[in-house]
């Protein structure tokens, strides 16, 4: 494991000037991502989302490296074209230097609009990367649902009412979804562990074949929590078991991180805006359905892990 | 200029060898808006974003580079291994280097503080 002395020393790819807002978690994982590639060139992909609008206003780019502009569903099958096209040109002898190949889309690129693009990349077996920087929500249009947003939560089509409390339906587990792809890597990361975020891009990089990365990258204008706190929120998220730390390579399930200690979801959601109408009296119901949601699927995680299925200690 | 020939595939490739201003007109502007300078967002100043500024504490650093490793703007500039400076050209002050930092070596300071100690420092003299 390198140190962040050794890690400081490599090019910078993602520079600053880019638009994402102040204390965007984008950043932070695309900076971590990309410092994790080290020497080799590396070839960009970017799904249309925050990251996308906010780092290639024309006529700047943010990204010191090629990079491919995409539409909103497609960026899975633009990088799978660019890789198939790079391995054509290489066996004529074309090309003479090592490319790796990234995608980066936000979640509504990739659990929504783009699933079938990822899908069809992954079952070809393309060596690509694709890596989902999880925020929650469609944050670039305003703050839009998507099938990644938690059960509960205040968007503005899901808005909290009187009626209806936040979104109705539970999370969808895209990282489940592309381990069953039979990839080589498919794993799951938040940025408040960067040794994490670093071993697993590096690994998801060295693989042979394709790689999946679903990081946690919290959003302080969506998510409506106090901007510098985005370590703290993201280690809650993972303290809670909300969004759980694993791997699954080639087949084979493996939990990275297990807490000590049982924190109710509580926790996490009581820092953030869009879930304060859960804290309204009368609606601990709501709190206690999330809880269990979250159990549940923790279990079935441990189980998937070949762990014994418990609740950690309370 | 060149005129403008719908039929000439490689119309706009003129401006390939230099960088794309956001001055040029646009028959000057690169084919399918192509970029040929990757990075050149560093040229553009999200620094007047910020309203609030990390100052650096000296005696406190132990270069433990978690502010480098936090920062979404590549705003901490770390040169060999150690903590070298702040680029307030694009640091937007979202304060996380001051929070993640382990031993409170970064302080947020208001901006108009800055100026108001500045504009003190320029009545003396």
């Amino acid at each position: 494991m390198a140190t962040l002395k050794e890690l400081s020393r490599v090019e910078e790819r993602f520079v600053g000037g880019h638009r994402l807002c102040a204390g965007c978690g984008h950043g932070i994982s695309v900076r971590m991502i990309l410092n994790a590639v080290e020497d080799a060139n590396v070839v960009v992909g970017c799904a249309t989302g925050c990251l996308e609008v906010a780092s290639t206003i024309y006529p700047y780019t943010a990204w010191n490296c090629s990079f491919i502009h995409n539409a909103f569903e497609n960026a899975g099958a633009t990088i799978s074209g660019v890789e198939a096209a790079y391995r054509a040109l290489k066996k004529r002898g074309k090309i003479d230097r090592d490319f790796k190949f990234i995608a980066f889309g936000g979640d509504g690129g990739t659990y929504d609009i783009g699933l079938q693009s990822l899908s069809g990349a992954m079952e070809r077996g393309h060596n690509i990367v694709y890596v989902c920087l999880d925020n929650g929500a469609y944050m670039n249009t305003g703050i839009q649902r998507s099938s990644a947003t938690p059960t509960g939560a205040d968007t503005t089509t899901s808005p909290a009412g009187k009626v209806i409390p936040g979104k109705q339906q539970p999370r969808k587990d895209l990282t489940a979804i592309m381990a069953a792809h039979n990839i080589s890597y498919a794993a799951q990361t938040a940025i408040n562990n960067w040794q994490d975020v670093h071993k697993k891009a590096k690994k998801a990089i060295e693989v042979e074949g394709p790689a999946f990365l679903n990081v946690l990258s919290p959003c302080p204008r969506g998510w409506r929590y106090n901007t510098p706190d985005i370590v703290q929120i993201t280690k809650l998220a993972v303290e809670t078991r909300f969004w759980p730390l694993y791997e699954v390579e080639n087949g084979k399930w493996k939990l990275n991180y297990k807490p000590k200690k049982y924190v109710p979801v509580e926790e996490f959601l009581k820092p953030q805006g869009r879930f304060r109408h859960l804290f309204k009296p009368g609606n601990e119901h709501l709190i206690k359905a999330i809880q269990e949601e979250v159990d549940s699927r923790w279990l079935a995680l441990l189980e998937r892990c070949g762990e014994t299925p418990e609740l950690p200690p309370r | 200029m060149t005129p403008y020939n719908p039929f000439n595939r490689n119309f706009g490739t003129g401006t390939r060898t230099k960088a794309v201003r956001p001055d040029m007109k646009w028959h000057e502007l690169t084919r399918a808006g192509n970029i040929y300078e990757p990075g050149n967002a560093n040229t553009y100043e999200t620094g007047d974003w910020r309203s609030i500024r990390p100052v650096w504490n000296k005696e406190r650093c132990i270069h433990c580079l978690m502010c480098w490793r936090y920062c979404p703007d590549a705003s901490v500039i770390a040169k060999g291994g150690k903590f070298e400076t702040f680029d307030y050209k694009h640091c937007k002050g979202c304060g996380i280097c001051a929070k993640v930092c382990p031993v409170n070596a970064i302080d947020m300071v208001p901006e108009d503080e800055i100026k108001k100690v500045k504009e003190a420092n320029k009545d003396e003299e």
